[in-house]
């Protein structure tokens, strides 16, 4: 009886979004007589920094203070369409539409402001802290409020743009059945060492090394928190949880979280991870999104590092103590694999 | 149903209320005090969401029956704060990002103040006995771990 080490390694091609009737996302964007400006999405953020990222993005498309940007989400009886926060779509789907709206806002903002300094509005640029000045001539300025003012009681204007982004339903080839369900992939490479224990068939989680390659990373700490939680969430699959242990046989289903397990903060182990970025030609900013991709790979790794660690290929989630248990007594005891 | 008066510190102040027999402490505080910062999460003990002070000591508000406060003193998430200014802990976990949905947030608080209080430099097997209790969906435990562990070291010794 002893306890084994093993080593497991897993590649992930993760798709950014759906393609399943076009996957569309709306924004819109205005400014109220202040200066600042609002976005409007039915789009959740339910922790994930949503929030964060399309302001992030309004902003620097506006080319105003992040601090003047309010996003106003989850609400689809006012806001405008969303198909939901899932596949990783947020930053990519949302984050596009908020840009295609800001884009359009913007226009109308540097007009108001060329009439109000009379001048054309292609000589205008914003220096991101709220105004807009003539180009080499910083002097020739006028705040992003002062426009706001003009352009809602002087010129008549409402400041605001409509952004909607929308990939086309892809085509299916009827020779070879080829479609393209996705425009960006995000990519992640994860390597996991566990210990399991050949008498009880517990596993225990040691270290994981990771890289995520998810176009440019936006907000880099979001990124960061999103993959420490998601691999939390891939370990948590791969040893925790499940609504029905003895699938298909309902029975024996948890009821409660102390029946529904989960990994406690006793659970998790050492993570270093790396983050890749290579932009993503139609990201916004070059963003694909790390999503859902952070919690995959774990899956596999773990899987494969129990089979490096005690010779048994585990092939049902969740990996519980019972199930490695009775795969070891099949094959005739452990059978650590040569470490790579 | 006859209804109990029952008198306690909340957070510094002293409240006093009528209570059916049988209500737990959680929805005393939520629905009868307005105090919506302990969360209902399981509502039999098993999440921690709901945990608060009592005399000090970390409970869990959704088993204790209102009654058996009477006469003491139960501290919650809202009472953490002094002022404008968030206690350290609060800080810490903004800038360690231990917060992603947040629904976890005050008990994990309430829990990493009651260790704080009894022990002000755990260690990180300390910290995570004193979490163990709570449960988080989104963090991974990890960030909440460290913000505490930075509230534990900084401006105090720490073995």
């Amino acid at each position: 009886m002893a306890k084994h080490r093993g080593r497991g390694i897993a590649s992930i091609n993760y798709p950014i979004g759906m393609n399943l009737g076009g996957d569309p996302s709306q924004a819109l964007v205005h400014s109220n007589p202040s200066g600042k400006f609002t976005v409007s999405l039915s789009s959740i953020d339910l922790g994930q920094g949503m929030k964060s990222v399309t302001r992030q993005i309004c902003a620097e498309t506006l080319g105003v203070p992040v601090e003047d940007v309010y996003v106003d989400t989850a609400d689809s009886d006012t806001g405008p369409h969303c198909m939901g926060s899932f596949a990783s779509r947020g930053t990519h789907r949302v984050g596009n539409a908020v840009m295609a709206a800001a884009k359009e806002a913007r226009g109308v903002m540097m007009e108001a402001a060329a009439e109000e300094l009379e001048v054309n509005a292609a000589d205008l640029d914003t220096d991101g802290r709220g105004n807009i000045h003539v180009k080499g001539a910083p002097h020739r300025s006028i705040s992003t409020k002062d426009v706001a003012i003009a352009a809602q009681f002087r010129q008549g204007k409402t400041i605001s743009g409509r952004g909607i982004f929308l990939v086309p339903l892809s085509e299916v080839n009827p020779e070879t059945g080829e479609m393209s369900p996705a425009t960006c992939y995000a990519h992640a490479c994860l390597v996991a060492e566990v210990e399991v224990d050949d008498e009880t068939g517990e596993v225990a989680m040691v270290r994981m090394d990771s890289a995520y390659e998810l176009g440019r990373a936006l907000n880099p700490r979001l990124v960061e928190q999103q993959l420490v939680g998601g691999a939390w969430m891939g370990i948590s699959h791969a040893l925790f949880e499940t609504p029905e242990p003895y699938y298909p046989d309902p029975s024996h289903g948890p009821r409660d979280f102390v029946e529904y397990l989960m990994p406690g903060p006793g659970d998790i182990c050492p993570h270093d991870i790396a983050v890749l970025e290579r932009p993503a030609a139609d990201g916004p900013f070059g963003a694909k999104g790390p999503g859902e991709m952070c919690a995959n790979p774990v899956l596999p790794a773990v899987a494969n590092a129990i089979f490096n660690a005690v010779g048994v290929r585990m092939d049902e989630l969740p990996i519980t103590p019972e199930k490695v248990l009775r795969a070891i007594k099949a094959q005739g005891g452990a059978r650590p694999q040569a470490r790579r | 149903m006859t209804k109990t008066p029952l008198q306690f510190r909340h957070n510094g102040r002293d409240v006093a209320l009528f209570v059916d027999g049988g209500v737990n402490l959680l929805v005393a505080l939520r629905e009868l005090i307005g105090d919506m910062t302990p969360k209902f999460g399981c509502g039999q003990g098993g999440c921690g969401a709901c945990s608060v002070l009592i005399d000090g000591e970390l409970h869990l508000s959704c088993l204790t029956l209102a009654e058996t406060v009477n006469g003491r003193a139960v501290e919650t998430l809202d009472g953490l704060r002094d002022g404008p200014n968030l206690h350290p802990l609060q800080r810490a976990f903004m800038e360690h990002f231990a917060a992603q949905c947040g629904y976890c947030t005050p008990g994990m608080l309430m829990a990493a103040k009651a260790l704080l209080d009894r022990n002000p430099s755990p260690t990180r097997a300390e910290v995570i006995e004193a979490i163990s209790g709570n449960i988080c969906r989104c963090t991974g435990y990890e960030p909440i771990i460290n913000a505490v562990l930075a509230v534990a070291t900084s401006g105090r010794a720490r073995a």
